[in-house]
């Protein structure tokens, strides 16, 4: 069983002002097919932890360790992650002009397998995922999130979820800028790829909304660069009517 | 990470155009435009506006000592040529090698074939320099309304410093494309001479693969006459120095063109093209679609793209675009696109410029799907360029090019 394992993770990032703090110590454990949620306020660092399990430069390990099935992934670089069985699905994907979706996908798929995928079922795949996300066929041949709504977007990400198939996710404020019909669709592709592969997921996110349709384990509350407090899907509802208040005292890094 | 560059529109205003024949001429007035010294500071005195109104000739003792400082040369390392524009040049014929069609004749033509100097003279003085030095032209005459392709191939210019002419023509109703590969190394300055007659159908692609020790400063002239269509192609991938100047005058009613333009510069590399698209017939239509990639430090490329639509050109539909992709530090690409119209008739004037960097979020996003950093580069670049690329219109070269374009983002890898 595969496990992804975050020890003492310390993370700093440099701004105009100098080097900041972000994360302070972070301890978590995710085995294949738990999910995870993890909340908290703005600038607790959340998405510094996303960012930082997926190699971003821009984020400086001070210290800790992550380790996938006893690899550690902060000596990998960002793609070696990846093949290792790594995903993000980011909050704000980037534009790639000049680079379809379908030829994007397909150069994903090869790099992550080692090999280029069989045509006939890989296009039927891809086919059947856009098709359950509800993505217009016109997808794939635009280019990878080039003038694509906020909601093209977040598809665009969990449609690489599903074909991709990691063996562990992290799913970064996937839920921000959705309408609920979208969040549906969203999350059912989510629980869909969960059904097919038995990933574990991280979802982070700033609201409850969105674990109505996915289901977490555990839930920790992130404040402060760390984890303030954990449980079970009973914490998200307390968070839900309370609100991060009591967490906020006596402050936060951003 | 994307800049647009400068842009200028000017509504022409009525230059009175110095008695300059239509086609322009080689008689001089004096005070003329490219005769006396530089103009900058001097008051009272009117630059040249209207693009079509500029200095030409055929003799290079009309044009002053090349400095850099002129519109023409500004962006160009003209220290670096200065055989070209100021020494004799050796006239000389040359090897070609050239595929056979059925319909296209490749011969070398005397100076006083009549086709000479009726779709373009010189504006500056390289072209000059070249003009008055070739012994015979290399002329390719295209008849049939089959489509046939035809290549030919220079690859032993030599590190003489040359002046050459070319003329292709494609007769009435014609049909062809028309390959000029440039391999190995070469010091040339030439003048191409493209005439379409009426209704004929014409590609032509100028392929720069040169050494990366050569220099070529080539200044295409085009008149595409009545219902003819022109793609014209300029690829340039190899050569210290290259500068492909394509110059078109949309000459009969309903004539149109396509431009493109595709060029890689790496590390130390400069690649120019000025491209003018002169609409003086109407319901003539231009699209120009520029594309280049800069890698390298010193990858240095400039394109000017000035669309004129003439008094005569009701009706017409223009589009010109520049589109660069940075890839590396210590790059530098120029991008000027000018329109000017001088007719309020228009279906429709545009142009676009924009230069953009492949930065570290596409990079990061890419290698975060598993792809390395080589590939991820290689899809970008491939799927910036292929565009322009798929639009040749023959498979065979479209192919090679796909593999040369990938050839240049390794070869830069490895300097």
């Amino acid at each position: 069983m595969s496990v992804l394992e975050i020890k003492d993770l310390h993370v700093s990032v440099e701004t105009d002002q100098g080097t900041k703090q972000i994360l302070r110590g972070v301890n978590l454990t995710i085995n294949e097919g738990e999910i995870h949620a993890i909340m908290g306020p703005n600038g607790s660092g959340k998405s510094t932890l996303a960012y930082t399990i997926a190699g971003h430069p821009k984020y400086h390990v001070e210290s800790g360790s992550i380790m996938l099935d006893g690899a550690e992934v902060l000596k990998m670089t960002v793609d070696a992650r990846a093949r290792a069985g790594l995903f993000l699905a980011m909050q704000y994907p980037v534009e790639i002009p000049g680079v379809t979706v379908t030829n994007f996908l397909r150069t994903a798929k090869t790099a992550i397998e080692g090999e280029a995928p069989p045509i006939r079922t890989w296009i039927k795949d891809v086919r059947q995922s856009m098709n359950n996300l509800r993505m217009d066929k016109t997808f794939a041949e635009r280019n990878v999130n080039e003038g694509f709504s906020g909601g093209e977007k977040k598809r665009n990400e969990i449609l690489q979820l599903e074909l991709l198939k990691p063996k562990f996710a992290v799913l970064d404020e996937t839920d921000s800028g959705l309408d609920v019909d979208a969040l549906k669709i969203v999350s059912e592709g989510v629980n869909r790829a969960k059904a097919n592969t038995g990933l574990g997921l991280l979802l982070i996110t700033h609201y409850t909304r969105i674990l109505r349709y996915i289901h977490p384990d555990f839930v920790h509350v992130f404040v402060n660069g760390r984890i303030a407090e954990q449980g079970g899907p009973e914490l998200a509802d307390r968070l839900e009517d309370e609100g991060y208040d009591r967490f906020l005292v006596p402050s936060n890094v951003g | 990470m994307s800049a647009a560059s400068a842009l200028s529109k000017s509504a022409s205003k009525t230059v009175p155009a110095p008695s300059t024949p239509a086609a322009g001429a080689s008689t001089l007035t004096p005070g003329q435009h490219g005769i006396k010294e530089h103009s900058d500071g001097r008051f009272g005195y009117v630059p040249v506006q209207t693009r079509s109104d500029r200095f030409k000739s055929v003799n290079v003792a009309d044009f002053e000592a090349v400095t850099g400082r002129e519109a023409v040369w500004k962006h160009s390392p003209v220290a670096k040529f200065t055989d070209l524009t100021a020494d004799v040049l050796d006239g000389s014929r040359y090897l070609i090698e050239s595929t056979s069609s059925a319909d296209i004749s490749v011969e070398w033509v005397p100076r006083t074939d009549a086709r000479i100097g009726t779709a373009g003279l010189p504006e500056e003085r390289a072209a000059a320099n070249a003009w008055g030095v070739f012994d015979d032209a290399l002329a390719i005459t295209v008849s049939g309304e089959e489509a046939k392709e035809i290549t030919v191939t220079r690859s032993a210019l030599g590190n003489t410093a040359r002046g050459a002419h070319t003329i292709i023509e494609a007769k009435p109703f014609s049909q062809a494309t028309v390959i000029l590969a440039n391999t190995g190394d070469a010091r040339i300055s030439e003048n191409i001479e493209i005439i379409l007659g009426e209704s004929a159908n014409l590609t032509v692609v100028s392929l720069q693969e040169w050494d990366d020790s050569a220099v070529h400063l080539a200044n295409h002239f085009a008149s595409i006459g009545r219902d003819a269509r022109l793609k014209h192609v300029v690829v340039s991938l190899g050569g210290s120095i290259v500068r492909v100047n394509p110059s078109v005058r949309l000459a009969g009613p309903g004539s149109d063109t396509l431009l493109l333009g595709l060029y890689f510069a790496d590390a130390g590399q400069h690649l120019e093209q000025q491209v003018y698209v002169f609409h003086d017939a109407p319901k003539s239509r231009s699209r120009v679609n520029y594309k280049g990639a800069l890698q390298g430090q010193d990858a240095r490329t400039v394109w000017i793209g000035d669309v004129l639509i003439g008094n005569k050109a009701a009706g017409t539909d223009s589009y010109e675009q520049n589109r660069n992709l940075v890839l590396s530090e210590g790059t530098r690409a120029d991008s000027i696109p000018n329109l000017e119209i001088e007719t309020g008739d228009i279906v429709g004037a545009g142009h676009a410029s924009a230069t953009g960097r492949f930065d570290d979020e596409q990079l990061f996003y890419l290698q975060s799907r598993g792809i390395t950093e080589e590939e991820a580069r290689r899809l970008v670049v491939r799927g910036f360029l292929t565009e322009v690329v798929q639009q040749i219109g023959s498979p065979e070269l479209e192919a090679r090019l796909q593999l040369a374009i990938e050839a240049e983002l390794i070869g830069t890898d490895d300097k």
